[in-house]
């Protein structure tokens, strides 16, 4: 990030905006789907990719994770497998509760 | 970060110092009361539990009716003893201390990557300390439902359990800045030539420690959140519904679940006791190679043993939960995996083990801390094994043999390495040496006295004798076989205490006594030894920056002149 | 002698300092908010019945809410990206448009609360009001603190453009990756409990 040309920085300007009318788009979407009755199951799924889609846009253009470095990406891999075991594990062991 | 040569005032240069160096001597000086604060604190329970019904002497007014402690205050004393010892006694020691002073040292830097960061930390863990010991002082006494504040009971209890929230929330967030500065220092300023595979085995224990408290803290930092917003503003997310206190039944609003806490505390406090051991092993493979003048055996295996470690200490969390009655497959999960995580430890303990092997073994005060370490650690790795298994936890779990089994992995475990880190490093510190005579006999009745308060736990927890009962089980009949081990226990914890005075002259002595001049006495290899003055220089450690050319352990290298070879030294 | 790479990348890692820094705080803010989505999932998933968000919670005003995070988000880059054109006036108009955005964000956030207060609906109330009141909470504290700081490099910590231009551009990346994450946490929070 550090050596990037004023070329480059005026290309990552235009790759903002267009980020920015997805993002825009998206949650627009999402509101929109939530209107519709799908049951549970399809509403959750498809609230968090669409939640999960406009994150990985925030986090590879605006975060500029797209060009990061391997260093980043093994500490975001760690804590993305963190994450799902304290959402997973909890759960699992909840549901999978002996009914007295 | 200039190193600009004006005049600094006491307050620049000693109290808000951004020096790795005072920092980690700030860390190490105010763990160390606190660690004697937890000590004291068993020591007054101790003596209840030998001498149930009698008042304690000298402090007994202030602990209950005719100076016998009450039941909430014995419970307070035990909180507080588990919250001290832990949070503000070893991890500040093993993480702050050992890891701010010699971390930096060890890989050839100047200092730590964030040094105002480093110096925010440590007010961070000072005003969190503070604010936990005023829980004394709050109507209703200290935090009184176990370091593990598990709901409802925590959640109904009195103030003290509010101020052990706030300061949780400060020591946590003290940890996390320390851990994103040790990650940062490690993978960014390593001189050069010190490759991953070249680093001490000191820093990569550090370097996963860091690792887990970056990680495991901040779920415990939400639960508290919870835990406060039950307490204060009425929320129900630990509270069951329909819950009856005494007869009474509870103003809640109900629909929470005490299950949600213990998921997201054991969560944190699982890896929290590999945050415990971790250091320890660090300092005692450093200790062990300079004192057997050879190589550590199996470094790989060693690295590779603790980064797995590091991992499976996130997936075995539920073991501490094998009663809560959960199904049969999840508990064969947990059981699995707390299985599985026995094999690096066992890894890791062999390869210290096998360090010894052929070597010139000197039997000087840390040596002797480290060769103590690894039978303790042994039993306490070992008697873990029953508590993993499921079935034989029914048994176990929250007896006295639970109390045994951790306190004989971190006190003659974790603490013996942090008193063998102390005695080695101490002339790098001060540049003087420590009394021989009085450190072997500060190890000898330590280990004989941690042996005689922790051994007889086992018996008594496989008799049944439940953990945190205020009179050491004296009304229950299937304690009475056991309950003489009660006063053994006790005397051995005071002789104990005792025992500390040898270390305690020692360090006054020694601090008096006059500098050596020698910068690498037990001829380490390691650069924190070999290219700094003792101590190390105020701004930047180096009179030049080394540059390093081989592993931390090359003692004995055949045709060597010297029987160690500096990491930096050329060719 | 100064730390190295606080500036410049050091060429193994291609990182300076700051930046991994800030990625791992992140990392330990994913494992907070992970935390409390946790007792969420926990506590929904236990509960014999459980609110539908749009029932008892603005989705408009959220909507709008989610609008402004959005924008504020695209400001805070533009403005790193400016600096990175050596166009410190475009730097100044952008870090302000992101303050105002942000505090657009806490204003419709002041009247929702208040709104939920005045009709007797309290974290007290239920699990569901309990859990939204504590994420969101936490989730203003992190806007105040990143305001708090953007706020100190709009005004008085803006001088280093002066004596060190290259280290204060690198102290906006940092403070912008902190500002896109509070973004995303909303991008989660916003579906999770106003949709569903």
């Amino acid at each position: 990030m550090a050596d990037l040309t004023p070329e480059e920085i005026k290309h990552h300007v235009k790759t903002y905006v267009i980020v920015f009318v997805a993002l825009a788009f998206l949650t627009v979407v999402t509101v929109a789907i939530s209107y519709l009755d799908l049951g549970v199951g399809a509403s959750v799924v498809l609230a968090l990719g669409v939640a999960s889609v406009k994150g990985a846009l925030v986090a590879s253009y605006f975060m500029h994770l797209i060009d990061e470095k391997i260093t980043i990406y093994w500490t975001l891999l760690i804590t993305a497998a963190m994450f799902l075991i304290l959402m997973l594990l909890p759960l699992g062991n909840m549901l999978a509760q002996t009914k007295i | 970060m200039s190193t600009d040569h004006h005049k600094e005032s006491i307050w620049t240069k000693y109290i808000f110092s951004t020096d790795h160096k005072i920092i980690g001597l700030q860390y190490g000086i105010t763990s160390l009361v606190w660690l004697l604060v937890g000590f004291i604190l068993m020591m007054i329970m101790r003596y209840q539990l030998a001498y149930p019904g009698n008042p304690v002497p000298i402090v007994g007014n202030l602990l209950g009716e005719g100076g016998i402690i009450a039941p909430e205050m014995y419970n307070s004393l035990g909180a507080m003893h588990g919250t001290i010892m832990i949070f503000l006694g070893v991890v500040p020691l093993a993480f702050g201390a050992f890891g701010n002073y010699f971390l930096p040292l060890q890989i050839g830097t100047i200092d730590m990557a964030f040094p105002k960061l480093n110096a925010a930390s440590y007010w961070m863990y000072f005003v969190g300390s503070i604010v936990m010991i005023v829980g004394f002082f709050v109507p209703g006494g200290a935090a009184n439902s176990g370091w593990t504040s598990y709901p409802p009971l925590s959640v109904t209890a009195t103030m003290g359990q509010t101020v052990w929230l706030l300061g949780m929330v400060f020591l946590i967030t003290s940890s996390l800045l320390g851990s994103i500065n040790i990650l940062v220092t490690v993978i960014q300023l390593r001189a050069k030539g010190m490759t991953w595979m070249r680093l001490p085995i000191f820093v990569w224990t550090q370097f996963i420690t860091a690792f887990l408290l970056l990680l495991a803290f901040p779920p415990l930092e939400a639960a508290s959140v919870l835990q406060l917003m039950d307490r204060l503003v009425g929320t129900s997310f630990f509270m069951p519904s329909g819950l009856v206190v005494s007869g009474v039944v509870q103003n809640y609003t109900g629909g929470g679940s005490p299950l949600l806490w213990q998921h997201l505390f054991w969560f944190l406090a699982h890896p929290e006791v590999y945050v415990l051991i971790l250091p320890a092993f660090g300092i005692i493979t450093e200790v062990i190679a300079n004192n057997t003048r050879k190589p550590i055996w199996g470094y790989k295996a060693m690295v590779y043993a603790m980064v797995f470690l590091g991992f499976m200490s996130f997936i075995v969390w539920a073991h501490h939960m094998y009663i809560t009655g959960m199904g049969t497959s999840i508990g064969a999960f947990f059981q699995t995996t707390t299985m599985i995580i026995s094999i690096p430890s066992v890894v890791i303990l062999t390869t210290l083990f096998l360090s010894l092997w052929g070597g010139s073994i000197r039997f000087n005060t840390p040596m002797l801390f480290a060769l103590g370490f690894i039978p303790m650690f042994g039993i306490g790795g070992l008697t873990g094994l029953p508590l993993g298994l499921a079935a034989a936890d029914i048994h176990l779990h929250d007896t006295y043999y639970v109390i045994g089994h951790f306190h004989y992995v971190v006190a003659p475990g974790t603490i013996f390495a942090l008193f063998a880190g102390i005695y080695y490093w101490f002339p790098k510190i001060t540049g003087k040496r420590t009394n021989e005579t009085l450190g072997k006999l500060h190890f000898f009745f330590s280990f004989i006295f941690m042996n005689g308060v922790f051994m007889p736990m086992f018996v008594q927890g496989l008799a049944g004798v439940s953990r945190r009962l205020w009179d050491g089980g004296e009304i229950y009949a299937h304690a009475a076989d056991v309950l003489y081990l009660n006063e053994v226990m006790s005397i051995s914890a005071w002789l104990l205490g005792l025992a500390q005075i040898f270390f305690i002259v020692n360090m006054i002595i020694s601090l008096r006594g006059k500098k050596t001049g020698e910068t690498n006495p037990w001829g380490a290899t390691t650069i924190d030894w070999t290219d700094t003055t003792s101590p190390p220089l105020g701004h930047g450690n180096f009179e030049t920056v080394p540059t390093v050319y081989r592993g931390p352990y090359e003692y004995s290298v055949p045709g060597a002149d010297k029987d160690f070879t500096p990491q930096s030294e050329k060719g | 002698m100064d730390i190295p790479y606080t500036v410049k990348d050091r060429p193994d890692t291609g990182l300076y300092n700051g930046k991994l820094g800030i990625w791992l705080f992140l990392a330990s803010e994913v494992m907070l908010f992970g935390g409390l989505f946790s007792a969420y999932v926990f506590l929904r998933t236990g509960a014999e019945s459980w609110p539908t968000g749009a029932d008892i919670l603005n989705v408009p005003l959220a909507t709008l809410n989610t609008l402004f995070l959005i924008t504020s988000s695209v400001t805070m880059v533009m403005s790193w990206a400016s600096l990175k054109l050596k166009e410190f006036d475009k730097f100044k108009l952008y870090a302000g448009l992101t303050l105002l955005l942000a505090a657009s964000f806490l204003v419709v956030k002041y009247f929702e609360y208040t709104a939920k207060f005045h009709h007797g609906l309290f974290p007290s109330t239920n699990s569901f009001l309990g859990i939204y009141f504590t994420l969101t909470g936490l989730h203003v504290l992190h806007i105040i603190g990143g305001m708090i700081v953007i706020f100190f490099f709009w005004m008085p910590g803006a001088k280093m453009w002066e004596s060190d231009p290259d280290r204060f551009t690198n102290r906006i990346e940092i403070v912008g990756l902190y500002w896109h994450f509070v973004d995303l946490v909303w991008i989660f929070l916003f579906p999770v409990l106003y949709l569903l």
